[in-house]
Protein backbone atom coordinates (compact mmCIF):
# COMPACT_ATOMS: atom_id res chain seq x y z
CA UNK A 1 0.00 0.00 0.00
CA UNK A 2 1.37 3.36 -0.90
CA UNK A 3 -1.92 5.15 -0.41
CA UNK A 4 -1.51 5.71 3.24
CA UNK A 5 1.89 7.32 3.14
CA UNK A 6 0.48 10.81 3.09
CA UNK A 7 -3.00 10.25 4.34
CA UNK A 8 -2.42 10.14 8.03
CA UNK A 9 -0.22 11.18 10.86
CA UNK A 10 1.34 7.77 10.98
CA UNK A 11 3.14 8.24 7.70
CA UNK A 12 6.26 9.79 9.06
CA UNK A 13 8.81 7.79 10.95
CA UNK A 14 8.00 7.58 14.60
CA UNK A 15 11.19 6.60 16.26
CA UNK A 16 10.88 6.27 19.97
CA UNK A 17 14.39 6.43 21.17
CA UNK A 18 16.83 8.53 23.07
CA UNK A 19 16.41 9.95 26.52
CA UNK A 20 15.09 7.91 29.39
CA UNK A 21 12.75 9.06 32.12
CA UNK A 22 15.00 11.50 33.98
CA UNK A 23 16.61 12.95 30.96
CA UNK A 24 13.37 13.65 29.11
CA UNK A 25 11.61 14.61 32.33
CA UNK A 26 14.40 17.04 33.17
CA UNK A 27 14.30 18.44 29.70
CA UNK A 28 10.59 19.18 30.13
CA UNK A 29 11.09 20.83 33.51
CA UNK A 30 13.63 23.19 32.00
CA UNK A 31 11.59 23.75 28.86
CA UNK A 32 8.40 24.80 30.60
CA UNK A 33 9.63 28.09 32.15
CA UNK A 34 11.51 28.86 28.93
CA UNK A 35 8.35 28.25 26.93
CA UNK A 36 6.29 30.57 29.16
CA UNK A 37 8.93 33.31 29.14
CA UNK A 38 9.23 33.15 25.37
CA UNK A 39 5.47 33.16 24.92
CA UNK A 40 5.00 36.20 27.14
CA UNK A 41 7.81 37.98 25.33
CA UNK A 42 6.45 37.35 21.84
CA UNK A 43 4.43 40.53 21.50
CA UNK A 44 7.19 43.01 22.49
CA UNK A 45 9.71 41.02 20.44
CA UNK A 46 7.45 41.08 17.38
CA UNK A 47 6.85 44.81 17.71
CA UNK A 48 10.54 45.44 18.15
CA UNK A 49 11.35 43.31 15.12
CA UNK A 50 8.76 44.95 12.86
CA UNK A 51 9.02 48.57 13.92
CA UNK A 52 12.62 48.78 15.09
CA UNK A 53 14.75 46.17 13.37
CA UNK A 54 12.86 46.39 10.06
CA UNK A 55 12.17 50.09 10.59
CA UNK A 56 8.55 49.88 9.50
CA UNK A 57 6.00 52.51 10.46
CA UNK A 58 3.55 51.55 13.24
CA UNK A 59 0.03 51.95 11.89
CA UNK A 60 1.11 51.54 8.26
CA UNK A 61 -0.36 48.66 6.26
CA UNK A 62 2.94 46.93 5.69
CA UNK A 63 4.10 47.52 9.26
CA UNK A 64 0.95 46.09 10.77
CA UNK A 65 0.95 43.11 8.40
CA UNK A 66 4.56 42.25 9.27
CA UNK A 67 3.98 42.78 12.99
CA UNK A 68 0.94 40.52 12.78
CA UNK A 69 2.92 37.79 11.04
CA UNK A 70 6.00 37.80 13.28
CA UNK A 71 3.72 37.73 16.34
CA UNK A 72 1.01 35.32 15.22
CA UNK A 73 3.27 32.78 13.46
CA UNK A 74 5.45 31.86 16.44
CA UNK A 75 2.46 32.16 18.79
CA UNK A 76 0.35 29.62 16.91
CA UNK A 77 3.29 27.23 16.48
CA UNK A 78 4.19 27.41 20.17
CA UNK A 79 0.61 26.79 21.22
CA UNK A 80 0.26 23.97 18.71
CA UNK A 81 3.39 22.29 20.04
CA UNK A 82 2.21 22.52 23.65
CA UNK A 83 -1.30 21.32 22.86
CA UNK A 84 -0.20 18.42 20.67
CA UNK A 85 2.28 17.31 23.33
CA UNK A 86 -0.40 17.31 26.01
CA UNK A 87 -3.02 15.64 23.84
CA UNK A 88 -0.60 13.02 22.53
CA UNK A 89 0.38 12.14 26.07
CA UNK A 90 -3.26 11.73 27.10
CA UNK A 91 -3.93 9.71 23.94
CA UNK A 92 -1.41 7.07 24.97
CA UNK A 93 -4.01 6.11 27.57
CA UNK A 94 -6.81 5.81 25.02
CA UNK A 95 -6.58 2.84 22.73
CA UNK A 96 -8.93 1.92 19.90
CA UNK A 97 -9.38 -1.40 21.70
CA UNK A 98 -10.87 0.31 24.73
CA UNK A 99 -13.11 2.48 22.58
CA UNK A 100 -14.25 -0.65 20.78
CA UNK A 101 -15.04 -2.54 23.99
CA UNK A 102 -16.99 0.43 25.30
CA UNK A 103 -18.99 0.69 22.08
CA UNK A 104 -19.73 -3.03 21.94
CA UNK A 105 -21.73 -2.66 25.14
CA UNK A 106 -24.19 -0.25 23.58
CA UNK A 107 -26.81 -0.39 20.88
CA UNK A 108 -29.15 1.97 19.05
CA UNK A 109 -28.76 5.71 18.66
CA UNK A 110 -26.77 5.92 21.89
CA UNK A 111 -23.98 3.80 20.39
CA UNK A 112 -23.81 6.17 17.41
CA UNK A 113 -23.53 9.24 19.60
CA UNK A 114 -20.90 7.62 21.78
CA UNK A 115 -18.91 6.50 18.73
CA UNK A 116 -19.04 10.00 17.21
CA UNK A 117 -17.81 11.59 20.45
CA UNK A 118 -15.11 8.99 21.14
CA UNK A 119 -13.91 9.47 17.57
CA UNK A 120 -12.65 12.92 18.56
CA UNK A 121 -10.19 11.64 21.15
CA UNK A 122 -9.26 8.14 20.00
CA UNK A 123 -6.02 8.00 18.07
CA UNK A 124 -6.84 6.94 14.53
CA UNK A 125 -4.82 6.49 11.42
CA UNK A 126 -6.33 5.60 8.08
CA UNK A 127 -3.71 2.91 7.45
CA UNK A 128 -5.35 0.99 10.33
CA UNK A 129 -8.86 1.59 9.00
CA UNK A 130 -9.43 -1.96 7.73
CA UNK A 131 -8.24 -3.94 10.78
CA UNK A 132 -10.08 -1.44 12.94
CA UNK A 133 -13.29 -1.78 10.97
CA UNK A 134 -13.19 -5.58 11.19
CA UNK A 135 -12.21 -5.49 14.84
CA UNK A 136 -15.17 -3.26 15.65
CA UNK A 137 -17.73 -5.23 13.66
CA UNK A 138 -16.56 -8.65 14.79
CA UNK A 139 -16.72 -7.99 18.52
CA UNK A 140 -20.26 -6.71 18.18
CA UNK A 141 -20.03 -2.97 17.76
CA UNK A 142 -23.15 -2.11 15.70
CA UNK A 143 -22.32 -1.40 12.04
CA UNK A 144 -23.87 2.05 12.31
CA UNK A 145 -21.72 2.95 15.32
CA UNK A 146 -18.62 1.75 13.47
CA UNK A 147 -19.45 4.19 10.69
CA UNK A 148 -20.09 7.01 13.13
CA UNK A 149 -16.58 6.41 14.44
CA UNK A 150 -15.05 6.24 10.96
CA UNK A 151 -16.58 9.60 10.03
CA UNK A 152 -15.80 11.43 13.24
CA UNK A 153 -12.24 10.20 13.85
CA UNK A 154 -10.49 11.90 10.90
CA UNK A 155 -12.87 14.86 10.64
CA UNK A 156 -12.96 16.09 14.22
CA UNK A 157 -9.63 15.80 15.96
CA UNK A 158 -7.52 17.76 18.37
CA UNK A 159 -5.31 19.41 15.76
CA UNK A 160 -8.32 20.62 13.76
CA UNK A 161 -10.00 21.95 16.87
CA UNK A 162 -6.91 23.71 18.06
CA UNK A 163 -6.20 25.37 14.73
CA UNK A 164 -9.79 26.51 14.30
CA UNK A 165 -9.70 27.86 17.82
CA UNK A 166 -6.49 29.81 17.39
CA UNK A 167 -7.18 31.13 13.89
CA UNK A 168 -10.95 31.66 13.86
CA UNK A 169 -11.97 31.79 17.51
CA UNK A 170 -13.96 29.51 19.79
CA UNK A 171 -17.29 30.05 18.08
CA UNK A 172 -16.25 28.51 14.77
CA UNK A 173 -14.25 25.77 16.55
CA UNK A 174 -17.31 24.84 18.58
CA UNK A 175 -19.63 24.97 15.57
CA UNK A 176 -17.30 22.73 13.59
CA UNK A 177 -17.03 20.21 16.43
CA UNK A 178 -20.72 20.04 17.19
CA UNK A 179 -21.82 19.77 13.57
CA UNK A 180 -18.99 17.34 12.72
CA UNK A 181 -20.09 15.06 15.55
CA UNK A 182 -23.72 15.51 14.43
CA UNK A 183 -22.92 14.47 10.84
CA UNK A 184 -21.03 11.40 12.13
CA UNK A 185 -23.83 10.56 14.56
CA UNK A 186 -26.71 10.87 12.09
CA UNK A 187 -25.04 9.26 9.09
CA UNK A 188 -23.95 6.25 11.19
CA UNK A 189 -27.43 6.01 12.65
CA UNK A 190 -29.05 5.96 9.20
CA UNK A 191 -26.62 3.31 7.95
CA UNK A 192 -27.49 1.24 11.02
CA UNK A 193 -31.20 1.60 10.28
CA UNK A 194 -30.69 0.51 6.69
CA UNK A 195 -29.38 -2.87 7.94
CA UNK A 196 -26.60 -3.12 5.41
CA UNK A 197 -24.61 -5.93 7.02
CA UNK A 198 -25.19 -8.10 3.94
CA UNK A 199 -23.27 -5.57 1.87
CA UNK A 200 -20.04 -6.18 3.71
CA UNK A 201 -17.47 -8.21 1.84
CA UNK A 202 -18.11 -11.78 3.05
CA UNK A 203 -14.56 -12.32 4.27
CA UNK A 204 -15.05 -9.62 6.89
CA UNK A 205 -17.43 -11.84 8.80
CA UNK A 206 -16.01 -15.22 7.77
CA UNK A 207 -12.30 -15.09 8.35
CA UNK A 208 -10.80 -16.49 11.51
CA UNK A 209 -10.74 -13.69 13.97
CA UNK A 210 -9.29 -13.12 17.36
CA UNK A 211 -10.49 -10.18 19.41
CA UNK A 212 -7.40 -8.20 20.25
CA UNK A 213 -7.06 -6.96 23.75
CA UNK A 214 -5.74 -3.61 24.85
CA UNK A 215 -2.45 -5.27 25.77
CA UNK A 216 0.65 -4.24 23.93
CA UNK A 217 -0.06 -0.55 24.21
CA UNK A 218 2.49 1.84 25.62
CA UNK A 219 3.21 1.49 29.32
CA UNK A 220 5.01 3.67 31.83
CA UNK A 221 5.53 7.41 32.06
CA UNK A 222 8.80 7.53 30.15
CA UNK A 223 7.45 5.53 27.22
CA UNK A 224 4.31 7.68 27.05
CA UNK A 225 6.32 10.88 27.20
CA UNK A 226 8.65 9.72 24.46
CA UNK A 227 5.72 8.75 22.26
CA UNK A 228 4.08 12.13 22.91
CA UNK A 229 7.30 14.00 22.10
CA UNK A 230 7.70 12.02 18.93
CA UNK A 231 4.10 12.64 17.88
CA UNK A 232 4.60 16.36 18.53
CA UNK A 233 7.74 16.39 16.42
CA UNK A 234 5.95 14.53 13.63
CA UNK A 235 2.82 16.68 13.61
CA UNK A 236 4.40 20.08 14.10
CA UNK A 237 7.19 19.15 11.70
CA UNK A 238 4.63 18.33 9.07
CA UNK A 239 2.15 21.16 9.47
CA UNK A 240 4.28 24.23 10.25
CA UNK A 241 4.72 25.33 6.63
CA UNK A 242 0.93 25.22 6.09
CA UNK A 243 0.29 27.20 9.21
CA UNK A 244 2.87 29.86 8.36
CA UNK A 245 1.49 30.16 4.82
CA UNK A 246 -2.00 30.48 6.26
CA UNK A 247 -0.94 33.20 8.66
CA UNK A 248 1.08 34.99 6.00
CA UNK A 249 -1.97 35.07 3.76
CA UNK A 250 -4.06 36.24 6.69
CA UNK A 251 -1.54 38.97 7.47
CA UNK A 252 -1.46 40.08 3.85
CA UNK A 253 -5.24 40.15 3.60
CA UNK A 254 -5.26 42.30 6.73
CA UNK A 255 -5.04 45.37 4.62
CA UNK A 256 -4.44 44.57 0.99
CA UNK A 257 -6.70 42.18 -0.89
CA UNK A 258 -10.25 42.96 -1.98
CA UNK A 259 -12.46 40.98 0.36
CA UNK A 260 -15.25 40.42 -2.13
CA UNK A 261 -13.34 38.33 -4.64
CA UNK A 262 -15.11 35.06 -3.92
CA UNK A 263 -18.36 36.48 -2.67
CA UNK A 264 -20.14 35.95 -5.96
CA UNK A 265 -19.19 32.29 -6.25
CA UNK A 266 -18.98 31.21 -2.65
CA UNK A 267 -21.11 33.77 -0.88
CA UNK A 268 -24.45 33.15 0.76
CA UNK A 269 -26.46 34.12 -2.30
CA UNK A 270 -24.98 31.32 -4.41
CA UNK A 271 -26.84 28.37 -2.88
CA UNK A 272 -25.22 25.86 -5.22
CA UNK A 273 -21.79 26.72 -3.88
CA UNK A 274 -22.27 24.38 -0.90
CA UNK A 275 -22.89 21.16 -2.86
CA UNK A 276 -20.18 22.24 -5.27
CA UNK A 277 -17.68 22.74 -2.45
CA UNK A 278 -18.49 19.26 -1.11
CA UNK A 279 -18.25 17.71 -4.57
CA UNK A 280 -14.84 19.26 -5.05
CA UNK A 281 -13.75 18.42 -1.50
CA UNK A 282 -14.63 14.71 -1.34
CA UNK A 283 -11.98 13.34 -3.72
CA UNK A 284 -9.33 15.68 -2.33
CA UNK A 285 -7.38 14.61 0.65
CA UNK A 286 -5.61 16.77 3.14
CA UNK A 287 -5.46 16.66 6.88
CA UNK A 288 -6.96 19.42 8.95
CA UNK A 289 -3.72 21.35 9.19
CA UNK A 290 -3.32 21.44 5.44
CA UNK A 291 -6.84 22.58 4.71
CA UNK A 292 -7.28 25.27 7.34
CA UNK A 293 -5.06 27.88 5.63
CA UNK A 294 -7.16 27.41 2.50
CA UNK A 295 -10.32 27.86 4.53
CA UNK A 296 -8.80 31.03 5.93
CA UNK A 297 -8.28 32.38 2.43
CA UNK A 298 -11.79 31.41 1.34
CA UNK A 299 -13.35 33.15 4.33
CA UNK A 300 -11.21 36.25 3.99
CA UNK A 301 -12.12 36.60 0.34
CA UNK A 302 -15.83 36.54 0.91
CA UNK A 303 -16.84 32.87 0.97
CA UNK A 304 -19.76 32.14 3.27
CA UNK A 305 -18.90 30.35 6.52
CA UNK A 306 -21.14 27.35 5.77
CA UNK A 307 -19.56 26.87 2.37
CA UNK A 308 -16.04 27.02 3.79
CA UNK A 309 -16.77 24.63 6.68
CA UNK A 310 -18.54 22.18 4.37
CA UNK A 311 -15.48 22.21 2.14
CA UNK A 312 -13.22 21.48 5.11
CA UNK A 313 -15.42 18.64 6.34
CA UNK A 314 -15.59 17.08 2.89
CA UNK A 315 -11.81 17.19 2.47
CA UNK A 316 -10.95 15.79 5.91
CA UNK A 317 -13.87 13.41 6.45
CA UNK A 318 -14.09 11.72 3.08
CA UNK A 319 -11.27 10.99 0.72
CA UNK A 320 -10.36 8.92 -2.29
CA UNK A 321 -7.54 6.98 -0.59
CA UNK A 322 -9.77 6.03 2.32
CA UNK A 323 -12.53 4.99 -0.08
CA UNK A 324 -10.12 2.69 -1.89
CA UNK A 325 -9.01 1.18 1.41
CA UNK A 326 -12.58 0.70 2.65
CA UNK A 327 -13.60 -0.96 -0.62
CA UNK A 328 -11.71 -4.02 0.65
CA UNK A 329 -14.27 -4.53 3.39
CA UNK A 330 -17.50 -3.26 1.88
CA UNK A 331 -19.34 -3.77 -1.37
CA UNK A 332 -19.96 -0.86 -3.73
CA UNK A 333 -23.58 -0.43 -2.58
CA UNK A 334 -22.56 0.10 1.03
CA UNK A 335 -19.59 2.26 0.09
CA UNK A 336 -21.76 4.47 -2.10
CA UNK A 337 -24.44 4.70 0.58
CA UNK A 338 -21.82 5.69 3.13
CA UNK A 339 -20.27 8.37 0.89
CA UNK A 340 -23.69 9.63 -0.18
CA UNK A 341 -25.13 9.98 3.31
CA UNK A 342 -22.07 11.69 4.73
CA UNK A 343 -21.83 14.05 1.74
CA UNK A 344 -25.50 14.99 2.04
CA UNK A 345 -25.03 15.54 5.78
CA UNK A 346 -22.12 17.90 5.13
CA UNK A 347 -24.11 19.81 2.52
CA UNK A 348 -26.97 20.25 5.01
CA UNK A 349 -24.51 21.58 7.61
CA UNK A 350 -23.22 24.06 5.04
CA UNK A 351 -26.74 25.27 4.24
CA UNK A 352 -27.60 25.52 7.92
CA UNK A 353 -24.64 27.82 8.63
CA UNK A 354 -25.27 29.94 5.60
CA UNK A 355 -28.86 30.47 6.70
CA UNK A 356 -28.08 31.02 10.38
CA UNK A 357 -24.98 33.18 10.29
CA UNK B 1 11.74 -17.57 17.95
CA UNK B 2 9.25 -16.38 15.38
CA UNK B 3 8.81 -12.62 15.11
CA UNK B 4 5.95 -11.22 13.06
CA UNK B 5 5.55 -7.54 12.19
CA UNK B 6 1.96 -6.70 11.31
CA UNK B 7 1.00 -3.77 9.13
CA UNK B 8 -0.09 -2.87 5.63
CA UNK B 9 3.24 -1.31 4.82
CA UNK B 10 3.24 2.26 6.10
CA UNK B 11 6.41 3.90 7.35
CA UNK B 12 5.82 2.91 10.97
CA UNK B 13 5.56 -0.77 10.07
CA UNK B 14 8.89 -0.68 8.24
CA UNK B 15 10.50 1.05 11.19
CA UNK B 16 9.13 -1.57 13.58
CA UNK B 17 10.54 -4.37 11.39
CA UNK B 18 13.98 -2.73 11.40
CA UNK B 19 13.98 -2.30 15.14
CA UNK B 20 12.69 -5.80 15.81
CA UNK B 21 15.50 -7.20 13.71
CA UNK B 22 18.11 -5.12 15.52
CA UNK B 23 16.73 -6.12 18.91
CA UNK B 24 16.62 -9.80 17.97
CA UNK B 25 20.20 -9.75 16.68
CA UNK B 26 21.30 -8.18 19.94
CA UNK B 27 19.88 -11.12 21.84
CA UNK B 28 21.91 -13.60 19.84
CA UNK B 29 19.18 -16.23 19.66
CA UNK B 30 17.88 -17.83 16.50
CA UNK B 31 14.91 -16.06 15.00
CA UNK B 32 12.84 -15.64 11.88
CA UNK B 33 11.23 -12.33 11.03
CA UNK B 34 8.12 -12.19 8.88
CA UNK B 35 6.21 -9.16 7.68
CA UNK B 36 2.48 -9.75 7.71
CA UNK B 37 0.89 -7.30 5.31
CA UNK B 38 -2.44 -8.83 4.27
CA UNK B 39 -5.45 -7.61 6.21
CA UNK B 40 -7.02 -11.06 6.83
CA UNK B 41 -3.74 -12.28 8.30
CA UNK B 42 -3.39 -9.21 10.50
CA UNK B 43 -6.92 -9.54 11.81
CA UNK B 44 -6.52 -13.27 12.41
CA UNK B 45 -3.64 -12.53 14.79
CA UNK B 46 -5.81 -10.35 16.96
CA UNK B 47 -4.34 -6.97 16.10
CA UNK B 48 -6.53 -3.96 15.40
CA UNK B 49 -4.10 -1.06 15.52
CA UNK B 50 -1.05 -1.42 13.33
CA UNK B 51 1.88 -1.68 13.51
CA UNK B 52 1.79 -4.80 15.64
CA UNK B 53 4.53 -7.03 17.00
CA UNK B 54 3.76 -10.71 17.52
CA UNK B 55 6.29 -13.07 19.02
CA UNK B 56 5.65 -16.83 18.87
CA UNK B 57 1.95 -16.15 18.40
CA UNK B 58 1.63 -13.68 21.30
CA UNK B 59 0.76 -10.01 20.67
CA UNK B 60 3.55 -8.00 22.29
CA UNK B 61 2.88 -4.48 21.09
CA UNK B 62 0.41 -2.69 18.85
CA UNK B 63 -0.43 0.80 17.70
CA UNK B 64 3.03 2.24 18.32
CA UNK B 65 6.70 1.60 17.65
CA UNK B 66 8.66 0.72 20.81
CA UNK B 67 12.38 1.45 21.17
CA UNK B 68 14.94 -1.20 20.36
CA UNK B 69 15.60 -1.60 24.09
CA UNK B 70 11.89 -2.04 24.78
CA UNK B 71 11.56 -4.59 21.99
CA UNK B 72 14.51 -6.51 23.43
CA UNK B 73 12.60 -6.78 26.72
CA UNK B 74 9.49 -7.93 24.83
CA UNK B 75 11.49 -10.64 23.07
CA UNK B 76 12.99 -12.15 26.22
Amino acid sequence: MTLDTNSCGCAGPAPVSGPGFWKSGGWLLAALPAWIALYLGLKPMADWLAFHAFGLQPGSRLGEAVAFFVYDGPKVLMLLGAVVLGVSFVQTFISPERTRDLLAKHTGAWSNLLAAVLGIATPFCSCSAVPLFIGFVRVGVPLGATFSFLVSAPMVNEVALFLLLSLFGWRIALLYTVTGVAVAFVSGWIIGKLRMEKHLEPWVLDIPFEASTATGGPRGFSVRLELALQATKDIVGKVWPYILIGIAVGAFLHGYAPAELLARFMGKSAWWSVPLAVLVGVPLYANAAGIIPIVQVLLAKGAALGTALAFMMAVTGLSLPETVILRKVMRPVLLATFLGIVAVGIVLVGFLFNVLM
Amino acid sequence: MKIEVLGSGCAKCKLLAERAEEAARGLGTEFTLVKVTEYPDIVARGVMSTPGLVVDGVVKSQGHVPTVAAIRELLR
